[in-house]
Parts: C-alpha cells; sequence; structure tokens
C-alpha cells in the first residue's frame, strides 16, 4: 500500500512523556513513570520527558510535542490529557501511526474520554456499531 | 453522465473486445479479491475496537492504583524523593520494542516493553521507605504494561482505519466505475461490430444482385445478337440483305412519287 505509513521495526525505542506538576500538590505523573525506569537522558542532555509546571509555556509543550513526535527512537508518548487539552488542535491534527500519542489521566486532573481524540472516535464507531448490532 | 461517455475510448475491433474481456474478468476478480480483503479488515478493526474501550477503562484503574502507590511513597520516603528521582536518570531501563503484525496485507505495529539491564536498586538506598518504592515502581511498570498495550491497539485503530478506507475506495471504483465503463465499452465494440457485419452482408448482397442483373443483361445481348445472326443469314439465302429488306420496308413506308403521273 502506497499510502500506509512505513512501520519501523525498532529493537528498542524510548517513551516520552509530557507530564504536569501542578504548583503546591506533590501529585506528579512523570516522577512514577521515571521511578519505574523510562526516563532518558542522552548524551547532549535531552530527555525524553518534559515537566509541565506553572511556569511551563505552551510555546514550550508544542515544541516538546513536536520533538518526540518527530524523534525516530521514540514509539510512544504520553501526555497528560490536563496538557493535551492546552494544546488539543496539535494533538487532533496529529495522525501518524508512530509514535503513538496515548492521553493519560493525571490525579488532580481526572479523566475525560470525551476530550481524547482517538477514544471519541472509538466511540463514536462503537456506538454507531451497537446500535447497528441492535437493530439486527 | 451519459452511457456514452462512460466508456473508453477504443477502436471496436475483434482484438479490442478480446482485451476488454480479458480486463473485466480481472477487475471482477480484483474486486472480489478487495471485498474478502476489507472483510478481514474489518473483523479485526471490530476487535480492536472493544479492545480499547476496555483497556482504557481499565488504564483509569491502574493509573489510580499506581498513583496512590506514589502517594504513599511520598509519604513514607519524604517529599524530597521526587528530586531524587529526577536527578538518578539516566539510561531508560525500560523500553519498547516494536514487531509488525500482518493482517490481510496490512502491516500493524505490536509494541511490548522490556526491561533492560538491572533494575535499579540505588533508590532504595534512601533513609526509609525503601519497601513503598518498590511497590510504586511495580506499579508503574504495571501502568506502563497497560499504557503499551493501549498504545499497539491504538496505533493498528489508526492504521486499520486508514487501510479500510482505502481498501472501500477501490472497492467501490472498482465495482462503480471501471466495472460498468469496460462493459458499456464491450457491448459498444459488440453493436459496432455487428453493425459492420450487416452493414458487410448488406454489401455482398447487392453486389450479387449487380452481378446477377449484369449476367443476364449480357445473356440478353448474346440471346439478341444470336437472333441477329440467324435473320441474317436466312435473307441471304432469300437473296436480300437484310438492309435491303430494311430499305425495302422503310422505304414503303416513305410517300411514293407517282411515276406516271
Amino acid at each position: 500500500m502506497a499510502n500506509t505509513a512505513h512501520i519501523p521495526t525498532s529493537n528498542s525505542a524510548l517513551i516520552a512523556m509530557i507530564a504536569d506538576e501542578v504548583g503546591t500538590t506533590f501529585e506528579d505523573t512523570v516522577v512514577g513513570f521515571l521511578l519505574a525506569g523510562v526516563g532518558n537522558v542522552d548524551l547532549r542532555r535531552k530527555t525524553n520527558y518534559l515537566i509541565v509546571d506553572s511556569k511551563t509555556t505552551d510555546k514550550q509543550i508544542e515544541d516538546a510535542f513536536k520533538e518526540f513526535t518527530t524523534r525516530t527512537d521514540i514509539a510512544i508518548v504520553l501526555i497528560s490529557q490536563y496538557v493535551a487539552n492546552m494544546m488539543r488542535f496539535l494533538v487532533d491534527s496529529y495522525n501518524k501511526p508512530i509514535p503513538a500519542i496515548l492521553e493519560i489521566p493525571s490525579k488532580n486532573h481526572p479523566y475525560d474520554p470525551a476530550h481524547d481524540s482517538i477514544l471519541s472516535r472509538v466511540k463514536h464507531l462503537f456506538n454507531a456499531e451497537s446500535v447497528a448490532s441492535t437493530r439486527h | 453522465m451519459s452511457g456514452q461517455s462512460q466508456r473508453l475510448n477504443v477502436v471496436p475491433t475483434v482484438t479490442m473486445l478480446g482485451i476488454m474481456k480479458a480486463r473485466l474478468v480481472g477487475a471482477t476478480r480484483g474486486h472480489a479479491l478487495l471485498k474478502k480483503k476489507s472483510d478481514a479488515l474489518t473483523v479485526q478493526f471490530r476487535q480492536i475496537l472493544k479492545k480499547i474501550v476496555s483497556t482504557k477503562e481499565s488504564m483509569g484503574e491502574i493509573m489510580k492504583t499506581s498513583s496512590f502507590s506514589l502517594t504513599e511513597a511520598k509519604y513514607v520516603a519524604g517529599e524530597n524523593i521526587k528530586h531524587v528521582v529526577l536527578e538518578s536518570v539516566q539510561t531508560a531501563s525500560l523500553k519498547v520494542r516494536s514487531r509488525q503484525e500482518n493482517v490481510a496485507g496490512v502491516k500493524l505495529p505490536k509494541f511490548e516493553y522490556f526491561t533492560e539491564g538491572e533494575t535499579k536498586n540505588d533508590l532504595t538506598g534512601l533513609a526509609r521507605g525503601g519497601q513503598q518504592v518498590q511497590q510504586c515502581r511495580a506499579a508503574y511498570v504495571k501502568a506502563i504494561e497497560v499504557l503499551v498495550e493501549l498504545a499497539s491497539l491504538q496505533t493498528s485503530f489508526l492504521t486499520l482505519d486508514e487501510a479500510i478506507k482505502t481498501t472501500n475506495r477501490r472497492v467501490n471504483a472498482l465495482e462503480n466505475v471501471v466495472k460498468p465503463r469496460l462493459e458499456n465499452t464491450i457491448s459498444y465494440i459488440k453493436g459496432e461490430l455487428d453493425e459492420l457485419e450487416r452493414e458487410d452482408f448488406f454489401r455482398l448482397k447487392k453486389i450479387q444482385g449487380y452481378k446477377k442483373r449484369e449476367i443476364e443483361k449480357q445473356l440478353a445481348a448474346a440471346k439478341e445478337f444470336v437472333e441477329d445472326k440467324f435473320a441474317e443469314k436466312i435473307s441471304l439465302q432469300k437473296g436480300i440483305s437484310i438492309n435491303a429488306a430494311h430499305n425495302l420496308l422503310s422505304a414503303a413506308r416513305e410517300k411514293d412519287e407517282d411515276i406516271i403521273f
């Protein structure tokens, strides 16, 4: 197929993260994943995660998103949904299969499936399908 | 779009008819195959759809547990564990590997995570809360497991969606554009060939009739000639040339001058 994106088979790829750490609350998603061993710092001191706090500008988040989605060694980008909402247009317009964008919930911001670009499509299809299947 | 414009611009010949028929057969087979492919993809797509929904739901649960265990670890190990963790990041020990899965010619990526190198235990050396930290790590690894699965499902979902769209477009194009056009072309060529045949037949008939007439004419001429010959012969025998006889006859028709008066 000519128009399907080429999917590289890599032996090892990273998981990137853009997640929040908001102000005074000591809840943050990145730390947990870093603890699990996801974090990576390369020779040029570039990290594969971005901690969004109250000082982080939208521009920085967008740049990080663009960088993570264009890097070849990243297979999955985790974005906390609260951050994804800040640049919804970018996330929605992204349509490549790799790296996969995943919106994850964070504690202070409850998960809303309606905002998730993928899940809204899934739900839409799923509802249509279940309606169709009940009609039979 | 009339029927006339819906055909290929070809010379109506028998060879072309053969080519068109072969193409129609090819298009029909291709259509059937693509239809099958589309069906297979749709089956897969629905399975993935169901899986995505259930995994998304379980993701919320797991994230909640892991967040809770992180809070526990923080409570036990102190607030500054965050900074220790952030400082101790070097190379990723938890990575993903992707491989491809082939569904009806569409390559779907499948991610799986793996740990590389030894699990870092340096954080257990903190003053307190080593066990909680370990639990927290385990919880997050579990969360990653789910997230990675979800990522591969989601990627498959997008890829399949795209593939199904393309396949369906091709199926419809074959069914509604290519096949009718070929059929129209075939019927056009057939019609044209029939027309040619009728024309030929008519021409042959015409020539036949012409020849027949020509022969009859010649026969008639020959007959006349023979009759003329015959008449001349008889008149010669009688001593009068046929011309003289004619003259005689024609002379008789002329008004006679009175000789005496």
